[in-house]
């Protein structure tokens, strides 16, 4: 159980690649989660539907870049279908994304023909065997897609959005049409998150149909995380920002806990814990409380 | 044609169960333009359920809701929105909490109107706002970006009435708006309500639970008891009425004590 600084720094860079680009992915959590309040599980199935989506279009010829446009598309779909489960069926949301989620299972072994596509040999946007191009790369795309979100929730209809995730019924009063905001929250949402799936299989270099299992904690992990960095009240362009630095933390804890001896098959275990205790944080603050003051908190 | 017209409407909760509650029961009324009621009644008299069912909020089970001679019965609620201003009796409900004043108020203004990827408030809108918040005189002409959550119940229920406001509605909706506020401030929201309607010439409905005040505010007096209308007093008549003749019709219409106690102490 000996860490050294060096093998520490060593694997830094390799964790903020890998950051960055889940960072994307947790961009979209806090679209759902944080923005529209509403927790979408639909993103285990739609990071691998663009992870998918890419590689066959790589596979085929495309180029990798222009294989994101389409990536994240696919991932808009996923989100308009658990959208339209949502608000027109009026299934509740966690049940539509577990059902959205469930049936992307086979809809990536539809468009992969198999469990695992490889990129071998083909040719990428960035790859992990160039770290430095890999975290420009990311970053460029991250830097982008935080410009366009800070943009959007800026405007008119961003602002509708977010009123919807803060206080539906007084959206509704101000004559917004929730559902189809929600719906909104869930395409966005699920684009970035299949866009963040499709850097992550051509960085890895194989697209996988299990790459997704458990993504939604990764990506809760990080806006955990960045919101404990850098607050909930700051501006949104810091709070957006705080949501890539959370996944680049996050990575670099995992990857000390590896070195520090950690079995990888506990990994998801390790995860799972340190998300449960981070979310029973502010319960905890609360009980910490009554006991000094005596008294409830809650209103 | 009447401002607003209420035909027949009927409402019960979860009808077929054990918890059925027939809460609006055949209840009809006519507005006129300008007219500022004020509603009374006992708790679960649905007072609430009205404006609800006039908002939108749920469906009526029958019925009819024509406000300026259009039908909006089956109309959903986003979109009856544009002609209703609405404040709720608890502050939190009427803003957005984690938005800014202005933000809130940009909301509002954009009421009934096509949102687009237009920015989300402009420069003039700003000075605009910053001349209404300062007629509320709450010293919140300065605070434009500070959000909601930080601002008092009555800081948020006035600029909620702002809100409600800011678009000239066809209707106002005051659901016990001053009822979740200390006496003091509960009272410098009815007087900026009253400066408000009276400016606008707002078509007004406002619930309360406090006689004096249904008294003292408005042209027209409504009492509710069990879903349907007991008593509706307007002009010379309504000047004249006492709280104690008030209660004393209540319990002739109703047969029971005024259940109300709130009403009694204030
Ligand atoms: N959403 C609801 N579901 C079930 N019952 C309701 C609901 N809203 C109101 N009620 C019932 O309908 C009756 C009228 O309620 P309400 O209109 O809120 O009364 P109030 O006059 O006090 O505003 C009450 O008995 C209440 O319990
Ligand atoms: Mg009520």
């Amino acid at each position: 159980m000996h860490i050294s600084f060096n093998s520490f720094l060593a694997a830094c860079p390799g964790a903020i690649s890998q950051g960055i680009i889940w960072g994307i992915m947790a961009l979209g959590v806090f679209v759902t989660y944080k923005v529209l309040d509403c927790a979408d599980l639909t993103v285990d199935g739609s990071i691998c539907t663009g992870g998918a989506v890419s590689a066959i279009l790589i596979t085929g010829g495309m180029d990798p870049m222009l294989s994101l446009v389409f990536a994240t598309l696919a991932g808009m779909l996923c989100g308009a279908v658990t959208g339209l489960l949502h608000t027109k069926l009026n299934i509740p949301a966690i049940l539509s994304g577990i059902l959205t989620q469930l049936a992307l299972y086979s809809v990536n072994m539809r468009i992969m023909g198999r469990a695992n596509v490889t990129l071998l040999g083909k040719h990428v946007a960035l790859s992990l065997q160039n770290i430095p191009h890999a975290i420009l790369v990311s970053g460029i795309i991250a830097v982008f897609v935080i410009s366009v979100l800070y943009w959007f929730f800026g405007t008119e209809v961003g602002c509708a959005v977010r009123a919807t995730g803060n206080n539906d019924n007084m959206a509704r009063a101000q004559g917004v049409n929730t559902d189809n905001v929600k719906m909104l929250g869930l395409i966005i949402s699920n684009g970035l998150v299949a866009l963040s799936g499709a850097l992550l299989a051509q960085y890895q270099g194989f697209s996988d149909v299990q790459m997704g299992r458990g993504a939604i904690v990764i990506g809760l992990a990080s806006v955990i995380i960045g919101e404990v960095i850098l607050g909930t009240h700051s501006s949104f362009a810091v709070r957006m920002s705080s949501m890539i630095l959370g996944a680049v933390i996050y990575y670099i804890i995992i990857s000390l806990v590896l070195q520090a001896g950690l079995n990888t098959n506990d990994l998801k275990l390790f995860s799972a814990a340190t998300v449960a205790v981070a979310l029973a944080i502010p319960t905890i603050k609360t009980w910490a409380l009554n006991g000094k003051n005596g008294r409830s908190t809650h209103a | 044609m009447h401002k607003l017209e209420i035909q027949a409407l009927n409402k019960t909760f979860n009808q077929g169960t054990i918890n059925e509650k027939v809460a609006i029961h055949q209840l009809s009324l006519n507005f006129e333009e300008g007219e500022f009621v004020t509603v009374i009644g006992g708790n679960g008299a649905g007072k609430s359920t009205l404006l609800n069912l006039i908002a939108g909020v749920y469906p009526a089970d029958s019925g009819k809701v024509i406000l300026d001679g259009r039908d909006i019965t089956k109309m959903p609620e986003h979109k009856r929105a544009c002609m209703l201003g609405r404040v709720f009796q608890d502050p939190m409900m009427g803003t957005a909490s984690d938005m800014g004043i202005e933000e809130n108020l940009a909301m509002a203004y954009r009421r009934g109107k096509k949102r687009s990827l237009r920015w989300g408030i402009s420069a003039q809108e700003r000075d605009k706002y910053r001349e209404k918040l300062r007629s509320l005189d709450l010293g919140l002409e300065g605070r434009l970006s500070t959000r909601v959550g930080l601002l008092s119940g009555g800081q948020r229920q006035a600029l909620t009435l702002l809100m409600a406001t800011l678009q000239k509605p066809n209707l106002l909706l005051l659901d016990e708006h001053t009822a979740a506020l200390d006496p003091r401030t509960a009272a410098k929201v009815l007087e900026l309500s009253d400066r408000i309607i009276a400016k606008h010439g707002l078509t007004t409905m406002m619930v309360t639970h406090n006689m004096r005040d249904a008294i003292e505010h408005g042209n027209r007096l409504i009492m509710m008891h069990e879903g349907a209308i007991v008593l509706d007093i307007a002009g010379e008549a309504k000047k004249k009425l006492t709280v104690e003749g008030l209660i004393e019709k209540f319990s002739a219409v109703s047969g029971q004590e005024f259940a109300n106690d709130r009403a009694l102490l204030s």
